[in-house]
């Protein structure tokens, strides 16, 4: 009996895309869940490619029900995800940049992928970079726009300038994206569309010269149930016209209420009233907030770096000839110390 | 032990760039042109793991035309002891990879046990050569440094790293690469004496092609371009009124 064919004709360029494109998104996981960024990057992936290429998450752990729960995360994080691909080993308990560097090589020779995107986090910075320079491409990090697959945009000079950048090499494009500019919308998995395959990627030879020369010894971090000032809907943030770090505690006031991110500039975390994971700027934190209130902080062109891209921004600041109102949507010329006791009696209570 | 220093000549922070009507970059003909705040920090740092005692030469390095000489003598009257320029014909061909591959070959004709470099550029921000030199040389790395301590025996260094989530404390076994973020330290301004005595040390020049290095890119810069601009905001009255416009007119509340 003949077998009866049925062909759907697609486009010769389509045809071609899917048969070249293909992501590796390299993904942070913490508490049990895929980390906001990676899943932004998956969205910056599948808006690169198309909907039919395939999107491999790759996670990456010691192993444990964080990073089990992390892979159930991660299968229905986002629709685009059609793999994801689990590497365990001793070597990947920590984020250090030699023993993962070399996992995305292996990942990489193996899985031939035309892309691999992370987040432009920490971890991003500290990695993809090494990874490419084994895989011997240029990397193109912190994008904040795509414009195909093989030309993204991406800040320079602070923000001051954008920069249209084109890879044109062989081998893998290797991007990392600004999370802000790709924002990952919660709650965008729907159930039945994409069930992704889960997959044991092998660990178990992970060597190189530098593997093993680097040690993990702790992290200090500040305990806070805030919300993350990368996502945060608000976030106030704090310069050096606080002048203490009990200050601070009048911005705390006001971000409790509206269910705030607490950030800060450079010189407040240079002074030491704060820790350095409030900074916010071109080497800080990029935040995107749909409010961003900036008290006594002056607006230097580093700050506003970190800035830019929030949809209102209002600024508190005594000294009317502060860089920061050209920038602000709304400025308030006013004392700090009083108009931040005023806000807090008045400002609507978001707190759920 | 011998520390080498990576340092890269930029616009100066506080220059408010212009971009180039025909989009092919920034205007950097007649703007004041500095050391990268974040290596003058690298170089600093060298220079005081040298006065502790934990080395005994720091050079400095930079690649570019002519110009760099001047970025390698600032960083001699800082302190540094002898210099080394790899003259190519084009700064703006010098992508991360390609100055990674260069020190690469610097380090291996050079042998210093640490190499420095700041984390980034403030020009092209891209925060990537110390990572990409450490991967080929097949180093351990540790960025964004905000405190650097090398061991008594000077056989590995302890790093504090600042993260997103805090300070991550890392240990690395020399020979290592490290970039420096700001708060490593405020690096010193350079003395008179010293801006005198920078002139007679000495610079090394040295070709890519005597490195046996290609310069290629894989990577093309189209077009420069102004950012989206932000339409101009209003300056308010009172609390009052700034409550209500971000009720009424903004709508954020």
């Amino acid at each position: 009996m003949a077998s009866s064919w049925k062909w759907k004709w697609r486009p010769l360029s389509k045809l071609a895309r899917n048969f070249a494109s293909s992501a590796l998104v390299v993904a942070e996981h913490g508490g049990g869940s895929v980390k906001n960024g990676s899943i932004s990057a998956v969205a910056a992936a599948a808006a690169v490619l198309g909907d039919s290429s395939p999107v491999t998450l790759l996670l990456a752990g010691s192993g444990g029900s964080e990073l089990d729960a992390a892979i159930q995360h991660a299968s229905s994080a986002h629709p685009a995800v059609s793999q994801v691909l689990v590497a365990r080993s001793p070597l990947l308990g920590q984020p250090l940049a030699e023993p993962w560097a070399e996992l995305l090589v292996q990942a990489q020779k193996k899985g031939n992928y035309s892309h691999i995107f992370a987040a432009s986090s920490s971890f991003g910075k500290d990695v993809l970079p090494r990874a490419a320079a084994l895989l011997g491409v240029s990397p193109i990090t912190d994008v904040t726009r795509t414009i195909d697959q093989h030309t993204y945009i991406r800040p320079i000079y602070a923000g001051n300038a954008m920069a249209t950048v084109r890879f044109k090499g062989s081998g893998p494009c290797i991007v990392s994206i600004r999370a802000t500019s790709f924002p990952a919308v919660p709650g965008l998995a729907l159930t039945g569309v994409g069930h992704p395959s889960i997959v044991d990627f092998d660990a178990s030879s992970l060597s190189s010269e530098a593997i093993g020369k680097s040690k993990w010894i702790g992290l200090a971090s500040q305990q806070t149930e805030r919300p993350e000032l990368g996502a945060a809907k608000i976030v106030i943030s704090g310069g050096r016209g606080l002048k203490s770090a009990e200050n601070f505690e009048l911005l705390e006031k006001l971000a409790d209420k509206l269910g705030a991110a607490v950030g800060a500039s450079r010189a407040a975390v240079d002074a030491g009233f704060v820790p350095n994971d409030m900074q916010i700027g071109q080497t800080g934190k990029i935040v995107a907030p749909e409010l961003y209130i900036a008290v006594g902080i002056s607006g230097a062109i580093q700050h506003l770096a970190g800035i830019k891209d929030s949809k209102v921004i209002v600024a508190i600041n005594k000294d009317r000839d502060a860089p920061i109102f050209q920038v602000a949507d709304y400025g308030l010329a006013m004392d700090l110390f009083e108009a931040l006791p005023e806000l807090v009696a008045k400002v609507p209570s978001k707190r759920l | 032990m011998k520390v080498m220093v990576a340092v890269k000549r930029v616009v100066d922070y506080a220059v408010k760039v212009r971009i180039k009507a025909d989009k092919s970059g920034v205007e950097t003909s007649n703007t004041k042109m500095s050391m990268n705040p974040f290596c003058e920090i690298a170089v600093e740092e060298a220079l005081r793991i040298k006065e502790a005692g934990r080395a005994s030469e720091v050079v400095v390095v930079s690649m570019g035309g002519e110009q760099c000489v001047e970025t390698i003598r600032t960083g001699l009257a800082m302190g540094a002891d002898r210099g080394l320029h790899v003259i190519t014909q084009d700064s703006s061909s010098l992508f991360p990879l390609a100055v990674a591959k260069l020190l690469q070959a610097l380090v291996s004709s050079e042998q210093p046990r640490l190499l420095l470099l700041g984390k980034q550029a403030i020009d092209d921000d891209c925060n990537q050569t110390g990572q990409m030199v450490a991967g080929l040389l097949g180093w351990p790395q540790a960025t964004f440094a905000s405190k650097v301590s090398i061991s008594d025996d000077k056989e590995s260094v302890c790093v504090e790293r600042e993260v997103d989530g805090g300070i991550e404390t890392i240990q690395l076994q020399l020979p290592a690469v490290v970039t420096a973020d700001l708060r490593l330290n405020t690096p010193r301004y350079a003395t008179l004496p010293n801006i005198m005595k920078a002139k007679k040390k000495s610079i090394q020049r040295v070709t890519p092609e005597e490195l046996n290095v290609v310069i290629g890119s894989d990577l093309e810069v189209l077009e420069v371009t102004e950012p989206p601009k932000r339409k101009a905001g209003v300056m308010v009255a009172s609390v009052d009124e700034l409550l209500d416009k971000l009720k009424n007119e903004a709508r954020v509340f």
